[in-house]
């Protein structure tokens, strides 16, 4: 079976700065895996490579075994392809429930009387259900980031991208977090969790990439890549700083 | 019971400005362009209703039938072929563009149509009216225009808020490279939004003609009654473009009671004024 998504040496520059350096990721089906580097790294610009927010510079990115580098963001989204951002960017002006819909509905490519049922099963596993009314500009942090996860879901995601969603919240907002995202995974959601709260990530992921300068540092079981020599240096040397 | 005349007079007319205001108040809620040819496609709207008219022999009213359908293919033609091009980050490129479709328009239709002034026959219609008192009389074409103002903007409504298109607009509207990321098309979803404003526009230009004389050239001054329509009523909200056509309406009706020459004055001055003490307009919507 051929993994999920698929780059191949895919490299990103802004004028002369590379950002992405012919990095080259698998994620299988059904697969979590988590992505750690500093800041700067290039894992967002990763990620919006995926969800083609960005094209790259050079390299192919495959999704389910289809070639999706020339494809709009859109279509990527209706494939499978659903992403929450570091800084929520909700539909400010539209109710928490509408976001959801809009997700749905133009996510899947189906009628919206066929979405209720989809959102509502969305906003209680992210809890947001007493919230479904509010308009989504008054939500606090916590919420944005579940409203996040939330609209990322409605879509029926087949590979989830999830990026630091975990920064900023309180430790047992973090474990309620974790449950979350436990019971996504176990339905059957590929992931992909780029994350500084290293134990959070730990907790849900099977094998660790680690980026640096848009490279790949290191890969594989969490415990091995945690204690690689490589990878201590990059995180003692961010931790000093 | 003269001032109750004007008034009313005044706030029916102010139904034709909310027409000319509602498609450009769409187009710039979904996508942040301002469309400097929004007068002049009402324009040309009027002119194809006349086409349609020579040719056919129908009931203004009823070349809608014909020039509604064409504005919307023309819209999404004018909005996926050109308009989206110039959306970016920079806000210069569609009004450059769209100023110079203005000017295209304007041209091309003194070529083909001279500088003559002209006016759609409506028949008994353009002065049959309804008496509500000794001195007191609406035409019923006023009143259909207004009505027509009243019926568009309410369907609107509806399209926002109760449809998927409506939310995909509003989606697209808070934040368009997110929207695309859940699906949402904005290509196709911006041109649906310059379509439906053409054939608003469509809908405003053929009850101008009926109305009044029209020429080529008087595009850019229902563009400005259009902006000061939307700037009163406050961006984002429809009923208050229907509020702000009115003001402007009435301004105009009874400044052009007190001295012939004030009407267009009135109405500008109208719009300073509620730009001075509610720059964001009466009733706004939009957040940012």
């Amino acid at each position: 079976m051929p993994p999920l998504i698929r780059l191949d040496e895919v490299c990103k520059s802004f004028g002369a700065l590379k950002v992405i350096d012919r990095l080259s990721l698998a994620l299988g089906e059904g697969e979590a895996l988590g992505i750690l580097g500093p800041n700067g790294a290039g894992k967002s610009t990763m990620f919006n490579l995926i969800t083609g927010d960005l094209r790259p510079s050079a390299g192919r990115i495959h999704f389910a075994g289809r070639d999706i580098t020339d494809l709009p963001a859109h279509r990527r989204c209706r494939l499978g392809v659903g992403r929450s951002y570091q800084i929520p960017h909700p539909f400010g002006g539209m109710s928490v429930f509408e976001n959801l819909l809009v997700a749905a509905a133009f996510g899947t490519g189906r009628k919206e009387a066929a979405c209720y049922g989809r959102c509502v099963e969305v906003l209680e596993r992210t809890r947001l259900m007493p919230k479904a009314n509010v308009a989504a500009g008054r939500l606090t942090l916590l919420e944005r980031k579940r409203l996040e996860l939330a609209r990322a879901l409605a879509t029926g995601p087949k590979a989830l991208l999830l990026d630091e969603i975990a920064g900023g919240l309180t430790e047992s907002e973090c474990q309620e977090l974790i449950a979350t995202i436990r019971e996504i995974h176990a339905d059957g959601v590929s992931i992909i969790w780029i994350e500084h709260v290293v134990h959070a990530l730990l907790a849900v992921v099977g094998r660790l990439v680690v980026i640096n300068f848009g490279r790949e540092i290191a890969q594989g079981a969490p415990d091995a890549v945690m204690a690689d020599p490589a990878v201590q240096e990059i995180y003692l040397g961010i931790e000093a700083a | 019971m003269a001032w109750t005349n004007i008034i009313l007079q005044g706030a029916l007319l102010g139904g034709l400005y909310a027409l000319f205001a509602a498609g450009l108040s769409l187009m710039f809620g979904v996508m942040r362009l301002v469309n400097i040819a929004h007068g002049d496609l009402i324009v040309l709207a009027a002119y194809c209703a006349l086409m349609v008219v020579q040719a056919t022999g129908v009931h203004p009213l009823l070349s809608l039938v014909a020039v509604v359908p064409l504005m919307f293919a023309l819209g999404y033609a004018l909005q996926r072929g050109l308009l989206n091009f110039t959306l970016g980050h920079e806000i210069l490129p569609p009004l450059l563009v769209t100023f110079g479709l203005s000017v295209i328009i304007q041209n091309a239709l003194l070529e083909g149509f001279s500088a003559d002034s002209r006016r759609l026959q409506a028949g008994a219609l353009e002065t049959a009216s309804l008496r509500l008192g000794d001195q007191l009389a609406i035409g019923w074409l006023p009143a259909i225009v207004f009505l027509a103002a009243a019926v568009i903007i309410a369907l609107l409504e509806v399209l926002l808020y109760r449809t998927p298109l409506g939310r995909a607009f509003r989606a697209t509207s808070d934040d368009a490279d997110t929207a695309q990321l859940y699906g949402v098309g904005i290509r196709h979803v911006f041109a649906l939004a310059t379509a439906l404003a053409l054939a608003v526009a469509s809908v405003a230009g053929v009850l101008l003609a009926i109305r009044t004389n029209f020429d080529p050239s008087i595009g850019p001054a229902r563009l400005l009654y259009a902006f000061e329509a939307v700037i009163i009523g406050g961006l984002g909200s429809l009923w208050g473009t229907l509020a702000g056509g009115v003001i402007l309406g009435v301004a105009q009706s009874v400044g052009g009671a007190l001295d012939p020459g004030w009407d267009i004055l009135a109405g500008h001055l109208a719009f300073l004024l509620v730009l001075v003490i509610r720059p964001r307009g009466l009733f706004p919507k939009l957040v940012d």
